[in-house]
Order: structure tokens, then C-alpha cells, then sequence
């Protein structure tokens, strides 16, 4: 529980952060929460060489309303999202789901983003939402589809240097959610999670997004369970009927606690849940 | 077996302070953090220890480079297998079980030629920083030829298995046997033999304070503080170990953050700290990470049993036989060995079965040891017995509380000899089930749960009616000349009041959250004449009190417990002596009333505590040659053990979509006696219980194939938290034990032995309209869901031979059917 030697240092801006990231090299990581990073380093899966604190760096937190949708700081913390009251409700939901309330006070979005590990909560809700990473680095800024952000495990479109600026969430007024983690203990990471979203529209789906956490090396949509049942009346038949092909194509990683027959099932059940909630 | 006598201890004045609810003493600097564990202590120009484990579950070591590490700043020493000239013998193994061969295998405190599972320490690194050595163990370059791996516990048996000591050529350790009654005829004998293979899983001890060793020597005097449940034992065992006279070495286990038997060892760095302080003359402190603790910290329970429960048509059970299993592990610790034995002892249970056996076979794996762990062999065998009889009752069509009454020994019959010799103190197994019913209406339940299905809600309930052996003592049973435990087992107390009238209690038992200081106050207090605020509570330093046993085994209270109240008893008697000369009374017409000693009759004649005490410690005019002071000291070895008792209750929701159990209610009625204090006691039964519930649907150690432990962070190793537990419903009854003046009985482990098997009867309760009969531990939700899927039902046994390829794994392989008429 004792990490290798590493050098540390704050940042007072993200332009000074940048610059930092860009002399420390690629073992130069950045640090928001700590609470992904940090018990890897303890347990010696990770070593950078340099971590550099973002902690004092202004407006890289809270939450704000912007063009119809929000802007969501990268070091705004998890208890903060679970709290606010304008946010969607299934980031709301995702948000108070993670850990515990000591992690969730320290725990940033953007640390769970850039960090991109597919059994987070926020990264399929992120998806699922298709929101927007907004970064800046030494050539400037760009912005980051949620759709391109998650590559691989712990694997992200971010380059080394660089720095989340911000993440854009849009209102989805209309929409329903429903929010299904599957965990065996309240702090463990989801088994499987859905982020379930529907748009009714006189009783038939008018639109419908759904994100799943821990069902491959990535965040992944469920696109084949969307298809089915976009358009469709909105009945119990019919959200099973389409919950059936949530795991379609997935290859979701097996552990002690879960097969991948077992995560493909939780992944159907959940979703049928998940989509009832959300059709209200 | 044993004999039952009347305690000599008179009974005490109406109790002031026993069985009141006081809040512990021991917690406001607990709560705040203003206690001293190990860890929290540095010495002048201490270093640090670090400990190169093996990264292979069996292996040959070819080499190994310390270069690395000692070129790396501020390192001292590199020590490892062949530098250890001083320690005078392997880690000992010193409680086996009796009457039979048992190969013990020399496990060094660090490994020589050979590594036999992973952690096996192979150096240790001392320097003066604490990140530092950690840092340069990592370039200790250990060369390994690897050997075959040996998992699964039934195939280490098998002909061709590898062997993991060749000096054995197998991997059988020792073979025990304990039974009455002839077992095979009682079988024969029944309409009904029901057969199950019970997997009891490994688990681990998981106390929120790692291990944590500091060791000073100086001027030719050793020091060891240490997180540990039995410093004066470990003392005497590391004189053996260093090869020093005994008085020059001190243990203390100052705060001990949890232990639950896993600090009830002689650990391999316990050792390796002491010889090091030694050899380089300076303090060494080794602190245990979490890791190193799933590790290296040992394990318990870990046992395959293939069980056989007959009985007649009208219910009455004619025996029960258990072949167990027990996966030792590679090498042994303080006494492994002994602990499915322990299980042998309550394999009756609260039953008046006639036959009885236990067959135990001990086995090699190239996994760490596995030793005692909260109730140590009896949650094994309660699990079974308990599991069976719901088994049974559904065999026989016949109500399963029913078939536990039918077969319960009585109340008149206690103190009751059973068939294998031991003797139940005391019991009423039936008024613990029926207060239980007090609170938990079955029929009511029963219409609940129909109506629930009705809607797709599969709710359970599931019992347990348990019987606990613990008291761990009379060395005349369980010693030399006895069990042939190499100790005797008592407990020492000793009473020191002092010139101003407050005591102090210096106990050998050595609490690590049990709440001693008030529960051993408040029994003292009664019986000194004083207030538990009086009374300071010493214990787990060989420097202050007279030798002590340490707690494990819950028996700290009706050992230690009585010691001190027969201490006390001691002190009262010679202070009412003084009181009576000075008051000019005889010394029977004094009775203790109030905290006051007065003279019976004439409430104004009368002394305190504090006058006494003056008068011991200034002996101006003291009876005709009494000794001056007020000081007595008491080595308590009880006639018997004790034999706690109680029913438990569990309702379960299974979410039968995803496979995942929910604690509805868990109602316990436990019996340990008279209380001396409520709160300690629901305490003990609460955090007992959560022990059991972590077994019976989060918790398992687990080792692949190649002997790698998977299991190895609290990410994996799933301890519930209190948002899994439900609050817990508990009453007690109050049978008082004969053996003991106290009429107290261990609490313990009360809930972690009954529990177990109530919750996983609930979950089959719950899940019989599905088909399944039968679920092995643990109840995770993909093996709860996997079960419906393949309908649940037990594997065949065929005579406890292994019938399936898995192993350990939960795959069911058919229903057994029922032998009608005798056994196959």
C-alpha cells in the first residue's frame, strides 16, 4: 500500500498544467480526485514519474447552464453532481450510485472520464447522453465526442498533454431515465450498469439511448435494443422484446463474480428495468 | 469425559453493576483516536522491515540477488533463508490433534530451498524508511524452478497428484477420528439416509488492523509489541524460538484493532522482527499491508464434508457422520490441525442423536495455512448439521422445526452425556426456539410468502438451532493428559486494591474489541465494593499481570471471567475479615450492601473500600497475623467447557432475475448464561452474525489453478459493509452454566456458528417452487442465479467420493435420491 517514488506538483493554471504534462513526459499524469489513480499507484499497478495537482487551477469546477444544455467543470465532484438539483436525473442517479460518500466527495467526472475505465458509472451516461469532452492542449483546444472519447480500456482519444476543460451535457427535456447498477456490495463498481433513456411521444418511442457500464472494454450503446424499440409503441412486451438484444455483440469482461453468460443476462434484465423506469 | 461440580464461590450481594448495560470504557479513546496500536509507535533509530514474498505457489528457489536492494539508500540488512543462524527452531506447531500422526513440515521464517505457496516470505529488508525498503525489496531478484501447483483439496489426495513435501510422498497430513455410538449400524438401521457433499469455503479473518510487529533488544532484553490475541503464550513460544530465558523477553499487545483468530498465532514476522532487533542491536518494525494480509494473514474454514443424516420414518434421527475434508494448506501455523477437529466435538449438535462419527483427514495444498477463524471448526459443523435436518425434514414430508424438536435433548436431561463423551453443561433448546417464535410468526410468514409468489417475490426463511462448545479449557481435559493440546487452560486474574480503595484487575486474557475493561470491571466491582469506574482492567503485557492464555475460543468471561471474580471473591473475603475485627463483629456478620461493608443488622456499623484498604496498607491493627495490603491473585481451571445454545431465524428475498439475496430479517434468541452486560453481549451477537452473513453471501478466498490468489484486495474479498446488513433482532434466554460461579458462557462466536446455515435454508426456502433443494456457500448472485438455472439439486456423494471434475466448483450433478431403507 506504499506507492513508488513519484514527483508532485500543483498547478496554478491549465496552461501551466499543459506545460508541466509536456516537460514530465509520458509518465507525467494529472491528478483531480485520486480515487482511481491513487489505490493503483499503492498497489504498484501504476507509477508515473511526476503527478501534477489540478486542484488550484480556477474553472475547472461546478455546474452551469449553456446553450440549452450544461457545462459541467472536470473537477466538480461526484457528491456535487449527485447533489444538484437542474442536472438530468441519470446523471443524478449515476453520480450517488458511485463508492461510497468519502469517494464521492473527492471523486471528479473528469477524473472518471479521462480516466476511462467501462466499469465507471459516468462514462456510459456520458455516452448515452452524448455529451461532450471539451479539451486544451499545447495546440490548442478541440472537442471530444463521447461516441470518440472511449477507445479501449483505460484507454482515451485524450493525449498526453492533455487537459479537460470542460464536459457538455445536453437538457434532454422529454426524456424519461432509468438507471440500473448491479453490484454485489452498494461501494463495489457496477457488475453491469444501464443507463436507460426514453422520449415518449403519445406512448411510442420517439427516441431512445441506452449506455452500458462493465459490458466490454469500453462504455458501450446498446444500439441493436435502441433500434427495436425506436418507433415502437412503448408497452411491457415491447421493452422486453427489445431489452432482449441489450447485449447483442458485447463481449464484456469476465471476473470471479460474473461469466460472460452471466453479464450478458444481468445486461437484459437490467434494461428491461432500466427502459420501464425510463418509459414512466 | 468430565465431571460436573458445584462452583465454590459463594454467590455474590444483589449486583450493583452486573447485567447493566454500561457503555464501554474502552471506547471514547477508541471513538477518537486517541489510542496506541502498533503501528503508532516508532523507537529511537528504528528500522523498517519489508518482506520479499514468493510470486509462485510451489517452487524451488535456484537463487536469489540481494545486491539490488542493499545498494539502495538507507538500507541496512538483507536477510533471507540462509542467514537465519539464531533461530533455534522452524515455526512451531504446537496444538494437534491427539493420538495420531501428524507430519509437520519445517516452516521456517523465511523460506530455505523451497517455497510452498504464495507469500512465502523469502527476505526481509531493513532501513530506515519506510517507503524506502518497500522500494528496494522490489530489486531482490528471486530465481525460481516452479513445481506443480496443488488446489484442489480432493485431487491432492489422488495417486498421481504431485506431492508437495516428498519427504511424506503424499499429501495426507494426519487422519482423526472422533466418535460414539456404532455409526454404520444406525445408518443401516434408517428408513430415511440422507447423503450431501457441504462445501465449506476459505475465508479470511479480515480485522481492520493489519498485523504490526516492533521488536526492541537491549542490554540483552527483548522487546516485542505486537498485534496479537495471546502475548504471554507468544513469549514463552519465541524464548523457544531465539533460544532466550523467558524473563528477558516482554510481548505486549497494546490496542489490538480486531483479531477473530487470526492474530492468535506465532507468526513467521513475529519471529523474523525479534532475531533481526537482535542480531543488529536496533528496533525493527514490520507493518502488514492489506494485501500481505489476504496474503499472508492465515485463512479459515476451507473443508469439503460428505455428510450422512439417517433416521426413522417418525422422525427420529439415528446418527450422523461427517468425512471431512480439511485443506491445510502447505504449511501449518499455531494449530491448524486442530481445527476441524474442534467441529468434532459439536457434531451432535443440540441433538440426542445416538450415533456419531467424525472422520478427519488433513491436506496438503500449496495455499497459505488455514487456522482458527471465529468459531474454528464449529460453524463447519454446524452448517452441516443444520443444512441436513432441513434435508432430512423435507425427505421424511415432516416440519422442519418439528423434526429439530422431536430430536433436541431435553431440558431435564442436563447436564447430558453424549455418545462421544462430552458432557453438555446445561441447556433448553426448547425455550430458545420458542422465544425465537416469539418473535417471528411462522404462519404469518407463511401466508406472506404465498401471497408474495403470487406477485413474483421469492421470499424464504430458514433456521438454525445451534450448540457451542467453547470455555476453551479444562487443561485437564484439553491438555497433555487429556485432548493432548501441549498447555494447560485456565485463566489467571489478579486483584490489586490500593491504599485509596480503587483496584486494578490485571487479566491473562487480552481483549482486542471484546470490551474487558467493562465487563470484567463490572463483575469485580459487584464484588469489591466499589464502582466499575474503580476498576482499571490491564491485560496484554507479560510485564505487569501473572501468566495469562489470551482470548480465542470465547473464553474470555467464563475462564477469565471467573478468575477474576474468584479474585475478587479473594479480596472481599479478607477485607470483610479486617472489616469485622475493626468493627468489632464476627467476620460472617459481615455483608457487602451498597459498596459498603456493615455489620449484618446494624446498618451504622460499616466500612468502605477505601477504609479497609487504609487499614490493609497501614497495618496498625490488623487481625491476629494477617498480612498487611489487599492484593490476591487466582489461576481459574473450570471442571468443563461451556455450552452456549440458541435459535436463529433469517428471511430472504432472492431477486430470482439476477440470483441476488436480500436480508429481509435476521432474529437471534442466544443463551450465554446470566448477561453482565447486555450491550457487550448484543455487541458480540451482532458482529458475529455480520462474520457469518460475510461468509454465507460475500466472502471467499480464492486461488486459480496455478495456486495465485485472485482474492487479494478488499475489491475482490467482498467484506459486507453496513449497507449490506439488516438490522439484527436479538433476545436472549438465560440458562445459567453449572460449571462456573458466574453461570456464563461464551458469545463470541455464537452468531458466526448459527448462522450460516439459517440464511442458505432461507435462500432454499425461497427458491423451491424452482426446483432447487441444495446451494453451497458462497451465495453470490451468479452462483444463486446459475443454481435456478440448473434446478438446484444436491450432487451425489457416492460414499464420499469425488463425482464431478470441478472440485470445489458449485455445479450440481444430479439429485441424490434418498436411500430408502439403508444406506447404499
Amino acid at each position: 500500500m506504499i506507492p513508488a517514488e513519484f514527483d508532485y506538483a500543483v498547478a496554478d493554471s491549465v496552461e501551466d498544467a499543459i506545460k508541466r504534462l509536456g516537460e514530465g513526459g509520458e509518465d507525467a499524469k494529472l491528478l483531480a480526485g485520486g480515487h482511481s489513480l491513487l489505490p493503483l499507484m499503492k498497489l504498484r499497478l501504476a507509477a508515473p514519474s511526476l503527478l501534477i495537482d489540478l486542484r488550484k487551477v480556477s474553472g475547472l469546477s461546478g455546474i452551469e447552464r449553456a446553450n440549452g444544455g450544461f457545462r459541467v467543470g472536470p473537477m466538480t465532484r461526484h457528491a456535487e453532481l449527485a447533489a444538484s438539483g437542474e442536472l438530468p436525473g441519470v446523471v443524478t442517479a449515476a453520480a450517488s450510485s458511485i463508492a461510497d460518500q468519502q469517494v464521492r466527495n473527492r471523486g471528479t467526472i473528469g477524473g472518471s472520464v479521462a480516466h476511462g475505465d467501462p466499469a465507471s458509472d459516468l462514462p456510459a451516461v456520458l455516452l448515452a447522453l452524448e455529451g461532450t469532452i471539451s479539451t486544451q492542449g499545447p495546440n490548442g483546444s478541440r472537442d471530444i465526442s463521447a461516441s470518440e472519447m472511449f477507445q479501449d480500456y483505460l484507454t482515451t482519444a485524450l493525449e498526453p498533454t492533455e487537459v479537460i476543460t470542460s464536459i457538455t451535457l445536453p437538457a434532454l427535456d422529454g426524456y424519461g431515465f432509468g438507471y440500473e447498477k448491479f453490484a454485489r456490495r452498494a461501494e463495489d463498481w457496477a457488475m453491469v450498469g444501464i443507463c436507460a433513456l426514453v422520449k415518449s411521444n403519445g406512448g411510442t418511442c420517439e427516441d431512445v439511448r441506452i449506455g452500458l457500464t462493465h459490458m466490454g472494454s469500453t462504455p458501450l450503446r446498446a444500439t441493436a435494443a435502441e433500434e427495436a424499440l425506436r418507433g415502437q409503441s412503448l408497452s411491457p412486451e415491447s421493452i422486453a422484446a427489445a431489452a432482449q438484444q441489450a447485449a447483442d455483440g458485447t463481449d464484456p469482461p469476465a471476473d470471479l463474480n460474473a461469466s460472460q453468460e452471466y453479464k450478458r443476462h444481468l445486461a437484459r434484465v437490467l434494461t428491461r428495468r432500466a427502459l420501464e423506469a425510463a418509459a414512466g | 469425559m468430565t465431571t460436573q461440580v458445584q462452583p465454590e464461590t459463594a454467590k455474590p450481594e444483589p449486583s450493583r453493576y452486573v447485567g447493566r448495560s454500561l457503555r464501554r470504557k474502552e471506547d471514547p479513546r477508541l471513538i477518537t483516536g486517541r489510542a496506541t496500536y502498533t503501528d503508532d509507535m516508532t523507537m529511537p533509530g528504528m528500522l523498517y522491515a519489508a518482506i520479499v514474498r514468493s510470486t509462485e505457489a510451489h517452487a524451488r528457489i535456484t537463487s536469489i540477488d540481494t545486491q539490488g536492494a542493499l545498494d539502495h539508500p538507507g538500507i541496512a540488512a538483507v536477510f533471507t533463508g540462509a542467514d537465519l543462524e539464531g533461530v533455534e527452531a522452524p515455526i512451531p506447531m504446537v496444538w494437534a490433534p491427539p493420538g495420531v500422526e501428524v507430519k509437520v513440515p519445517e516452516h521456517w521464517p523465511l523460506a530455505k530451498d523451497k517455497v510452498g505457496y504464495v507469500g512465502h516470505a523469502v527476505a526481509v529488508v531493513l532501513g530506515t524508511d519506510k517507503y524506502g525498503v518497500i522500494d528496494a525489496a522490489e530489486k531482490v531478484i528471486v530465481d525460481y524452478e516452479p513445481l506443480p501447483a496443488v488446489v484442489d483439496v480432493e485431487k491432492a489426495l489422488e495417486a498421481d497428484s504431485p506431492v508437495i513435501h516428498e519427504e511424506y510422498g503424499t499429501n495426507k497430513c494426519f487422519e482423526w477420528s472422533l466418535g460414539g455410538g456404532d455409526i454404520e449400524a444406525a445408518l443401516r438401521d434408517s428408513d430415511v439416509v440422507v447423503e450431501r457433499r457441504v462445501v465449506n469455503h476459505r475465508t479470511a479473518g479480515g480485522a481492520i488492523e493489519p498485523r504490526v510487529s516492533l521488536a526492541d533488544y537491549r542490554a540483552g532484553n527483548l522487546t516485542l509489541w505486537s498485534s496479537t490475541q495471546i502475548p504471554h503464550i507468544l513469549r514463552l513460544l519465541l524464548s523457544m524460538q531465539l533460544g532466550m530465558s523467558e524473563e528477558k523477553i516482554r510481548v505486549v499487545a497494546p490496542e489490538v484493532g480486531g483479531g477473530f483468530g487470526s492474530k492468535l498465532n506465532c507468526y513467521p514476522e513475529e519471529v523474523l522482527v525479534c532475531w533481526a532487533a537482535r542480531k543488529l542491536g536496533r528496533a525493527v518494525k514490520w507493518t502488514e499491508t492489506r494485501s500481505e494480509n489476504m496474503t499472508t494473514t492465515h485463512h479459515g474454514r476451507d473443508q469439503i464434508a460428505y455428510v450422512r443424516m439417517g433416521a426413522k420414518r417418525d422422525g427420529t434421527v439415528t446418527g450422523m457422520h461427517a468425512r471431512i475434508i480439511q485443506d491445510l494448506g502447505s504449511y501449518h501455523l499455531i494449530e491448524g490441525p486442530v481445527i476441524p477437529c474442534l467441529g468434532g466435538f459439536v457434531m451432535s449438535g443440540c441433538y440426542a442423536f445416538p450415533a456419531v462419527q467424525t472422520d478427519i483427514v488433513g491436506v496438503f495444498t500449496t495455499k497459505f495455512a488455514t487456522d482458527a477463524i471465529r468459531g474454528a471448526g464449529r460453524p463447519e459443523a454446524t452448517h452441516m448439521i443444520e443444512m441436513c435436518m432441513d434435508q432430512l425434514a423435507d425427505e421424511l414430508g415432516m416440519d422442519r422445526l418439528e423434526l429439530r424438536r422431536k430430536n433436541f435433548i431435553p431440558k431435564e436431561d442436563f447436564p447430558a452425556e453424549l455418545p462421544i463423551g462430552v458432557i453438555y453443561d446445561s441447556g433448553d433448546y426448547e425455550g430458545t426456539l420458542d422465544k425465537l417464535l416469539e418473535h417471528l410468526d411462522v404462519d404469518a410468514f407463511k401466508r406472506e410468502q404465498a401471497e408474495l409468489r403470487e406477485r413474483g417475490v421469492y421470499r424464504g426463511l430458514g433456521f438454525s438451532t445451534y450448540v457451542e462448545i467453547c470455555g476453551l479449557a479444562p487443561s485437564r481435559v484439553v491438555g497433555p493428559g487429556g485432548f493432548g493440546l501441549q498447555a494447560g487452560y485456565w485463566e489467571s486474574a489478579q486483584v490489586r486494591v490500593h491504599p485509596s480503595g480503587t483496584a486494578t484487575l490485571f487479566t491473562g486474557s487480552s481483549p482486542h474489541g471484546q470490551g474487558h475493561e467493562t465487563g470484567f470491571a463490572q463483575i469485580v466491582a459487584d464484588r469489591i465494593g466499589c464502582t466499575p469506574d474503580q476498576v482499571e482492567v490491564i491485560h496484554g503485557d507479560t510485564q505487569t499481570g501473572p501468566f495469562g492464555m489470551g482470548t480465542y475460543g470465547s473464553r474470555s468471561l467464563a475462564v477469565g471471567g471467573e478468575s477474576a471474580a474468584r479474585a475478587a471473591e479473594k479480596v472481599r473475603a479478607k477485607a470483610s475479615e479486617i472489616a469485622a475485627h475493626l468493627l468489632e463483629a464476627a467476620p460472617e456478620d459481615i455483608e457487602l450492601n451498597d459498596g459498603k461493608y456493615q455489620v449484618r443488622g446494624s446498618p451504622d456499623k460499616a466500612m468502605t473500600l477505601a477504609d479497609i484498604a487504609g487499614a490493609a496498607y497501614i497495618p496498625e491493627d490488623l487481625p491476629e497475623g494477617m498480612e498487611p495490603g489487599l492484593s490476591e491473585q487466582m489461576f481459574y481451571d473450570p471442571e468443563n467447557f461451556v455450552w452456549p445454545f440458541g435459535a436463529h431465524a433469517c428471511v430472504v428475498d432472492v431477486d430470482v432475475d439476477t440470483g441476488k439475496v436480500d436480508i429481509v430479517r435476521y432474529v437471534a434468541v442466544d443463551d450465554c448464561g446470566p448477561a453482565i452486560n447486555p450491550l457487550l453481549i448484543d455487541g458480540q451477537v451482532h458482529g458475529g452474525i455480520a462474520h457469518a452473513l460475510g461468509q454465507a453471501l460475500f466472502e471467499q478466498v480464492v486461488y486459480d489453478d496455478e495456486g495465485q490468489l485472485i482474492t487479494g484486495t478488499f475489491v475482490d474479498y467482498a467484506l459486507p459493509t453496513a449497507a449490506e446488513l439488516p438490522s439484527f433482532e436479538t433476545d436472549r434466554t438465560e440458562t445459567p452454566s453449572p460449571t462456573n460461579s458466574l453461570g456464563v458462557k461464551g458469545i463470541g462466536e455464537a452468531g458466526t456458528i448459527a448462522c450460516t446455515p439459517a440464511v442458505t435454508n432461507a435462500v432454499i426456502d425461497a427458491l423451491k417452487p424452482l426446483g432447487v433443494t441444495w446451494i453451497d456457500m458462497p451465495l453470490t448472485p451468479m452462483r444463486v442465479w446459475q443454481t435456478i438455472q440448473e434446478g438446484g439439486a444436491p450432487r451425489a456423494t457416492e460414499q464420499g467420493r469425488q463425482v464431478d471434475e470441478h472440485g470445489s466448483g458449485s455445479a450440481g450433478s444430479g439429485p441424490t435420491a434418498p436411500t430408502e431403507g439403508g444406506a447404499s
